[in-house]
């Protein structure tokens, strides 16, 4: 099933027989659907039109939330960004800013 | 037709691995179990096995290494002793309860302090809580045998558990006996070619392995853990019963020794089981006593039920344990049998020795007083400690 | 390998192998250097991933979240460079005896406290096995999954909870080993030092030749921890400029043996600027301890000396 998530299957209520063998997990990337933009205090708000899309914010995410597809950034990943600031602080013409909370 | 061979444990032992062929051996030299992995490097030197060494500079790499090369993929092995496997142990947990089926031959030899390289089981003892099957030999012929059946133990799909398995240091390590080699095609058949369903190598599946897992699943793991031990029992019987059908030598839990009619037994492991059957015979064809003699061989998982019924039938029984663990109760075999017979609301009179501790020579005079003390606390329903000893030294009574 | 030009924008575009979801704390240095080493796989080749305990595995394999695209194993704290041994060396076998065909590779992170302390022995032997790995310490010089707690990769006088600053103390007492010089007295044929520049060239390109380099590899990456050092998240690429402009921190490589220079700053730059922003360090900063801050940098300066008559 495509939509389904690790989680429905093995969760913290889950009974011991569903606990796979060993601990073992047998697919790639099950953290995607953990959600950590829910850390947020701070949000990062990118602004298109100022981008030259030069992509020295995309390397300093340490969450991986800056997707890029053939050599252009898109939008930030909320579900997973936290909030840290870098690609803020990195960007050479201001296309990133900071706003607070979620 | 089976090769008819004068070998040690350790030789048999290492010929057993050139047999399995397996692919990974990740070893470090320790006494008395270091002439395991000189053997397989010279198999190896001289084109006789595709085994890879891996010259790891510790035991707790070479377990770290084992576990990555079974985790990958690939059928791994080790061997160790004493202090070897104490600094293995945090690894000996983490190869259970990744279910990896790794097979260890391990020489039982004292932990330190004292340094000592004698027999003693306080190793293999200490881990017994680790998750790992253990399995003890008492003859050379025994381990080699045990050796082979760990294979299809550890890889059944109902267990996916490591197999620890063990002889005595230099009595049965360095002991030359005679011994019967089953043929190569036949032991690679028995074993059969490892094909496991999950592997970090595997180019069609993703794997992860070793997570951190909070308090709300730590508990089922164990508990998922204990059930792999529980379905081990039945593929321990399956695999000697195979076993037997390829060889004729018969296995079980633990071998009982003239105890159809035995009144009086004493229970142990390992190689003293064959001082212990000298005096048997000795006993019955003098005074036609009726002793007999219980030898644990499967001693995780433990067989609590078949040992009481065993036991049943008799009046009293002495426990024998080859390694301290400080408690104010008994060694872990006593232990172990006394829940055993507690649970099955047996009546037998029992007393816990330890003896051999450190290499200690156990004789068959020894025995004979075990089993006159035996007779004389069936009568007197009077067992005077938890523990008592068996060949020390006192200003004081503690010995028998 | 041949080494191609590097296309900052094509590289960026390569797919991600470390997925988002991980429990990493917001602003972590470690999972920039992780994201930045895996990015220097070829798309074709398939990896296995190792990884010592600490705040990355803790964070990145929580039961049942897995951050990585690849095949992960994890087996305690002090064993990552045998366990990957072991991984390598079932792939060679397996490969010998026709079980696979595609191509592996191993790539193995550890902290500081998992490779320069307690796994220091198992990495020296992994290294001195030559298995084909690369072994990557992502140093924030501390114990930082275990709150802060100094390691041989600490710096000396940084305030940490285990050699706090005091009135009698001025923090760590002992200077920081040098463990990539360690790994390469190993003749090992690759061992490289680095941290974060702006386009991450650097890293990526010591990744590049670690990975491709045949026989064992090592990698020892500055990755700054905001929490343990005391600076604002934000601030991770300034601390490392800083690093590197005031030679605490040299880029450099050792390639069969020989040592090479990566960056050299025009003005070498005092060390408050890289101590200053730091609340680590921030008691040299008192008048009674204006000394200090003195010896450090002429401990600086000697080990700058040293490694560039090592590269010249």
């Amino acid at each position: 099933m495509a939509n389904e998530k690790i989680y429905d299957r093995i969760n913290e209520q889950s009974p011991w027989q569903d606990i796979t063998e060993g601990n073992k997990i047998f697919e790639a990337a099950t953290s995607r659907d953990f959600c950590t933009g829910e850390w947020r205090t701070a949000t990062p708000v990118w602004d298109a039109d100022k981008c030259k899309q030069c992509l020295l914010c995309t390397p300093v995410c340490p969450d991986s939330s800056i997707p890029v597809t053939a050599g252009k950034r898109e939008s930030f990943d909320y579900d997973h960004c936290k909030g840290c600031g870098i690609c803020a602080k990195v960007c050479p013409f201001g296309a990133i800013g900071m706003r607070e909370g979620k | 037709m089976a090769i008819r061979e004068r070998l040690s444990g350790n030789e048999a032992v290492a010929y057993a691995i050139k047999q399995v062929n397996p692919d990974v051996m990740p070893a470090f030299p320790i006494t008395p179990s270091t002439e395991i992995p000189q053997y397989v490097a010279n198999y190896i030197a001289n084109g006789e096995i595709d085994t890879e060494f891996i010259h790891v500079e510790s035991e707790h790499s070479a377990m770290s290494a084992t576990i990555g090369a079974s985790a990958a993929g690939a059928r791994a092995i080790t061997a160790t002793s004493s202090c070897g496997m104490a600094l293995m142990w945090e690894e000996l947990y983490v190869a259970a309860s990744n279910r990896l089926p790794i097979v260890l031959a391990l020489v039982n030899r004292a932990l330190s302090g004292p340094i000592n390289i004698n027999a003693d089981h306080s190793d293999s003892m200490g881990a017994r809580d680790s998750g790992w099957i253990q399995i003890y030999a008492e003859s050379n012929q025994e381990v080699y045998d045990n050796f082979i059946q760990a294979f299809p133990i550890a890889e059944d799909k109902r267990v996916h558990l490591p197999v620890m398995v063990c002889q005595d240091g230099f009595i049965t390590s360095h002991g030359v006996e005679n011994i019967l080699l089953v043929e190569d095609d036949r032991v690679k058949s028995f074993v059969g070619e490892y094909e496991p369903e999950h592997y970090l190598l595997n180019p069609e599946e993703k794997m992860a392995v070793g997570p951190y897992a909070v308090s709300n699943y730590y508990m089922e793991t164990k508990r998922a853990q204990r059930q792999a031990m529980i379905q081990a029992r039945a593929v321990i019987l399956e695999t000697a019963a195979r076993f037997e059908e390829m060889t004729g030598r018969k296995y079980g839990f633990f071998e009982e020794y003239q105890m159809e009619d035995a009144e009086y037994a004493v229970v142990i492991i390992g190689s003293a089981a064959g001082t212990c059957k000298a005096a048997i015979n000795e006993i019955r064809n003098t005074t036609g006593k009726k002793v007999g003699l219980i030898k644990i061989r499967v001693f995780r998982p433990f067989p609590e039920e078949e040992i009481a019924r065993a036991l049943s039938g008799v009046k009293a029984a002495a426990i024998m344990d080859r390694s301290e663990m400080f408690s104010a109760t008994s060694g872990p075999l006593g232990a172990e049998v006394r829940a055993a017979l507690y649970q099955a609301r047996s009546e037998v009179e029992v007393v816990n020795y330890f003896y051999g501790l450190g290499g200690r020579d156990i004789t068959v005079s020894d025995f004979k007083v075990v089993y006159e003390n035996l007779e004389t606390i069936a009568r007197t329903h009077v067992v005077t400690g938890m523990y008592e000893y068996i060949g020390l030294r006192s200003e004081q009574s503690e010995e028998v | 390998m041949e080494q191609t030009a590097y296309n900052f924008k094509e590289v960026m575009s390569k797919p991600e192998r470390l997925a988002p979801g991980h429990r990493m704390c917001a602003g972590c240095g470690g999972t920039i250097t992780v994201r930045t080493v895996l990015r220097a796989l070829e798309e074709g080749d398939k990896a296995v991933i190792g990884n010592a305990t600490g705040c990355l595995e803790v964070s990145s394999f929580m039961y049942p979240y897995t951050a990585y695209e690849d095949s992960y194993i994890h087996n305690a704290f002090e064993n990552a460079g045998a366990t990957l041994s072991g991984v390598e060396t079932a792939y060679h076998v397996l490969k010998k005896k026709g079980k696979i065909k595609d191509n592996f590779k191993f790539i193995t992170f550890g902290g500081d406290g998992g490779t320069y302390d307690i796994g220091f022995q198992s990495l020296s032997g992994a290294m001195e096995r030559g298995h084909d790995m690369v072994y990557v310490c992502y140093d924030n010089g501390a114990y930082m999954n275990t709150g802060t707690q100094r390691s041989s990769a600490t710096p000396q006088y940084a305030d940490t909870t285990t050699t706090p600053a005091g009135k009698v103390s001025a923090g760590k007492v002992q200077v920081r080993k040098d463990l990539a010089a360690i790994i390469a007295e190993h003749h090992v044929p690759y061992v490289g030092q680095s941290t974060f520049t702006s386009n991450f060239k650097d890293l990526y390109t010591k990744a590049q030749k670690a990975i491709y380099t045949p026989g064992a590899a090592f990698l020892n990456v500055m990755s700054p921890c905001p929490r343990g050092w005391g600076y604002e998240p934000g601030e991770i690429m300034n601390i490392c400029k800083m690093a590197m402009e005031t030679c605490y921190w040299p880029l450099f490589e050792v390639v069969e043996g020989k040592w090479i220079l990566n960056y050299e700053p025009k003005n070498k730059m005092p060390i408050e600027e890289f101590l200053k922003p730091q609340r680590r360090f921030r008691h040299l900063f008192r008048k009674e301890n204006e000394e200090l801050i003195g010896k450090f940098q002429k401990e600086i300066d000697r080990r700058w000396e040293e490694l560039k008559n090592k590269c010249s």
